[in-house]
């Protein structure tokens, strides 16, 4: 167990790295740099900017400068929030982000594996139908859309919710509404056909001739083999609900962290990308592990590579 | 026992949530009514303004939006504070003495001033904050706003020291500075967030990170910031201000949202009072609400000949092209936001020492005139748009400067015959390299003035500016421009100006289509506020009247 724990770090360990070298890469190949603006300023005051965030040194040196300061937790200033650093505006911003990612997940896990079980074993009938029908649009409306339909109907027609901004409950009630649209019809999706094919499943039937109480049946044989996927899912489902939606928190004016993953592209904003970058890939890293680990406590069956004991 | 832990995975995501849901800073932006206590009986009177978006800093002197500068001219205040038209008025100094070569100036401060915690604010500040602006090792963008200054470029740039610098407190209420150069727009200068005072300890407290946060700010303005967070700032009036008894709102909200239709159905519902902008198809329906304001704004949109470029560098091809644009058509049917078509360069808004404004008294310098254009066409060698080689025009993605594009490129083909335009939009980082490298043979740019004079719009097109994406190069006008710099004559400063602008719309390195203007909605209630035209929004003395 603990050899398999040392490998899987040291394996994230490695991705990270290549993470790092390749976004660095990749963000120096883009025309433009971070202290570019419409207008020029004059060659001296342009070498003070360069001087002060060691631009000016070759990119070799920019490049192990910044790993060795990533090493120490440091992922160094924004150059475009002048005076804030990205540790300071991932603490700020990822609180905001966890909160409406957290409700999301669990409006979509409670929703969806609800409706695809009762899809599932309504099959054919009239609350598969309806299920369905929901998550197909679920499916294929974007956050964008949903969201500012929400706003006209609950903001501006009736008037029950605050249109945008952030700080109390009623505030989170629209943007994870319409975060949890998608994943929400996704995993009724996921959760109804994998119910569906355990339903088919021999042992099923024989819990039947037993005479086990059907609520028990389901709860017990039916959704916990069904739920395999879900979890699967999950793990890519959180790390990119947890670091915020560009989108959503734009229409509704939500301080996450969506937005920087977006603008510090645009504002070649270097520091703000790697760090966003790192700290994505740390998130779903650890999340598919966790997520791994979760596969052992639901289903006996499946053991952990190398943690035989 | 393994359903046991399903759970109780379950309810420990539930506990997450509930524990960051009340956790931290949710309570200081709720505060509403905690000071209420003020107005005993009355109705606080509150102002909620979206100032549109995060500012990227709050430090005056590395500061260089116009959202930032909405905030901060609400905190601080400098030497002098720009009214309605624009002018510079006495603020923090009570009188200032100009010696007559326009080289020296000695500002008397107000007496008894104070910062917003109530500790002195003197002379001293002024010299620390702006010799501060100047360390080369702070790096400010706008160092160079305080390159008029003596002494200053050579500090900035490395090469002379701080001692240098020709700013000095002779006392505590009285700060002299010397000049490089007489410059008539110093006092408008002093208005400008570059030449706000700062209060030192703050600074030297906590160099890099005092101004992130509502605690460590301290200003000196009409107003104070009470909290930062969630994306919004909250203010009351600061008790401090030497002209306190002027300021009426008992609070003020700045909101950050950036989406635009968002911030109109806040309008709509009345979370907020006034927008920062409107959504551009929005306009001929919100033109109805009697809610929309169409406010001056001091800039210019236009589009960059490259003058080394053919057929871009044959004058009678960049007249054609430019003569051959309908502009009412653009501001009518495209931009729709009341922007005025524009016939030269520089804007209105600027006040003459007469009073009269600069662009009325230049007038214009052309007029659309379609057959004058083919005529000039012809000329060049391309009758009727034959053998034209194609051209691109280069435009920073976005809607609007597609469609203004596409109108341009289609009164060209109807109007000379030229078939062969294509657009090419890129992304703005992309799209500044291409421009600064010169790849491009025509491309769309803005300019918004950064203090009120013409010199702000003339002095890009200089030989070698890095402004100037054009590559024009005339001796005349870089003779013309030194000259402008080194008068003292108010009368005929502005006069060279005008030939200024007439050498440019004679030779037309630029082709301009449109002066900006910034339409926003304002509920009727709201009084008493000032829009400064070149960026920013004052709202020291404004009301709210139900």
């Amino acid at each position: 167990m603990l050899g398999y724990l040392i490998r899987r770090l040291l394996s994230a360990l490695f991705a990270i790295w290549v993470v790092i070298t390749v976004t660095f890469i990749f963000m120096h190949l883009i025309p433009g740099g971070p202290f570019q603006t419409e207008k020029a300023i004059p060659e001296a005051i342009k070498e003070n900017i360069e001087a002060r965030y060691k631009l000016d040194q070759p990119l070799h040196f920019q490049y192990l400068d910044y790993l060795g300061n990533v090493v120490r937790g440091d992922l160094g200033p924004s150059y475009k929030y002048r005076g804030q650093t990205v540790n300071d505006i991932i603490a700020e911003r990822f609180p905001v982000s966890l909160q409406l990612g957290l409700l999301t997940f669990i409006i979509a896990i409670v929703l969806g594996v609800g409706a695809g079980i009762i899809a599932a074993l309504y099959q054919g009938r009239a609350p598969d139908y309806i299920t369905m029908f929901f998550s197909t649009i679920g499916i294929s409306v974007p956050s964008f859309i949903l969201g500012t339909l929400l706003m006209y109907v609950f903001a501006f027609r009736l008037g029950l919710l605050p249109a945008a901004m952030w700080g109390t409950p009623q505030h989170i009630i629209m943007p994870a509404v319409a975060l949890a649209g998608l994943p929400t019809a996704f995993i009724a999706r996921l959760t109804r056909s994998s119910m569906l094919d355990v339903l088919n499943q021999d042992y099923m039937r024989t819990a039947l001739a037993k005479g086990l109480p059907r609520l028990r049946m389901i709860w017990v044989h039916a959704v916990k083999n069904a739920i395999i996927p879900v979890i699967t899912y999950s793990g890519p489902l959180l790390a990119a609900i947890l670091t915020g939606s560009f989108i959503v928190e734009n229409i509704f004016a939500v301080p996450g962290l969506g937005k920087h993953f977006v603008t510090s592209i645009y504002n070649r904003d270097y520091t703000v990308i790697l760090g966003l970058t790192i700290f994505y890939s740390i998130l779903l890293i650890g999340l598919n592990m966790f997520v791994d680990f979760a596969y052992t406590l639901v289903d006996p069956r499946i053991k952990l590579m190398g943690s035989k004991e | 026992m393994k359903k046991l832990t399903f759970a109780l995975l379950v309810m420990l995501i539930g506990l997450a949530l509930i524990a960051g849901g009340c956790g931290g800073d949710g309570g200081t932006t709720d505060g509403g009514t905690t000071d209420g206590g003020e107005e005993a009986g009355g109705e606080e009177m509150v102002f909620r303004y979206n100032v549109g978006t995060e500012p990227e800093t709050m430090d005056v002197h590395l500061s260089t939006g116009i959202p930032e500068a909405t905030i901060m001219l609400q905190i601080y205040e400098g030497l002098t504070r720009l009214n309605e038209e624009g002018l510079p008025e006495l603020a923090l100094a009570e009188s200032v003495d100009v010696s007559d070569d326009g080289l020296v100036y000695t500002f008397t401060l107000r007496d008894g001033l104070v910062w917003s915690n109530g500790e002195p604010l003197t002379a001293e500040d002024f010299e620390k904050s702006w010799k501060r602006a100047l360390s080369p090792e702070l790096a400010a963008d706008y160092a160079y706003m305080l390159w008029y200054i003596k002494g200053a470029e050579a500090y900035n740039s490395g090469e002379g020291s701080a001692d240098d610098v020709m700013v000095e407190a002779l006392d505590e209420k009285t700060l002299q500075v010397t000049l490089e150069a007489p410059t008539s727009f110093f006092m408008s200068l002093v208005a400008f967030k570059t030449y706000y005072p700062l209060y030192q300890p703050a600074v030297e407290a906590d160099p890099e990170g005092w101004h992130t946060s509502a605690d460590t700010i301290v200003g000196n303005g009409p107003f104070k910031m009470v909290s930062w967070a969630q994306g919004q700032m909250e203010f009351v009036p600061n008790e401090n201000y030497y002209d306190a008894d002027a300021v009426i709102l008992d609070r003020m909200i700045f909101t950050m949202v950036e989406n635009e239709s968002t911030e109109l159905t806040m309008f709509e519902t009345g979370e907020i009072d006034m927008t920062h902008t409107v959504p551009g198809q929005e306009i001929p329906r919100l033109e109805q609400t009697g809610e929309l304001h169409i406010l001056p704004y001091l800039g210019t949109y236009y589009y960059i000949f490259q003058i080394e470029k053919p057929p871009l560098d044959d004058i009678n091809v960049r007249k054609a092209l430019t003569l051959a644009i309908d502009r009412e058509a653009i501001v009518e049917n495209v931009t729709q936001g009341g922007q005025l078509p524009a016939y030269a360069y520089v804007p209105y808004g600027i006040p003459e020492p007469d009073g009269v404004d600069f662009r009325e008294k230049g007038g214009d310098y052309f007029a659309p005139d379609v057959e004058e254009a083919q005529r000039l066409l012809a000329e060049a060698g391309y009758p009727g748009g034959e053998g034209f080689p194609s051209v691109e025009i280069l435009y920073n993605t976005s809607e609007m400067h597609k469609m203004i594009a596409e109108a341009i490129q289609e009164m060209w083909k109807q109007n000379l015959g030229i078939e062969n335009v294509t657009l090419t939009n890129q992304e703005w980082g992309v799209y500044l390299n291409t421009r600064d490298e010169g790849d491009f043979q025509i491309a769309r740019a803005g300019w918004i003035g950064d203090y009120l004079d013409p010199y702000t719009f003339l002095d890009m097109w200089m030989t070698g500016s890095g402004n100037n994406n054009s590559r024009f190069s005339n001796e005349d006008y870089d003779n013309l421009l030194r000259e402008v710099r080194m008068t003292d004559d108010d009368v005929a400063r502005m006069e060279m100006m005008h030939q200024l602008e007439e050498i440019l719309m004679e030779e037309m390195p630029i082709c301009p289509i449109y002066y900006y203007t910034d339409p926003i909605m304002i509920k009727d209630y709201v009084k008493g506020y000032v829009n400064i035209a070149i960026g920013g929004k004052d709202f020291k003395a404004a009301y709210i009247e139900k």
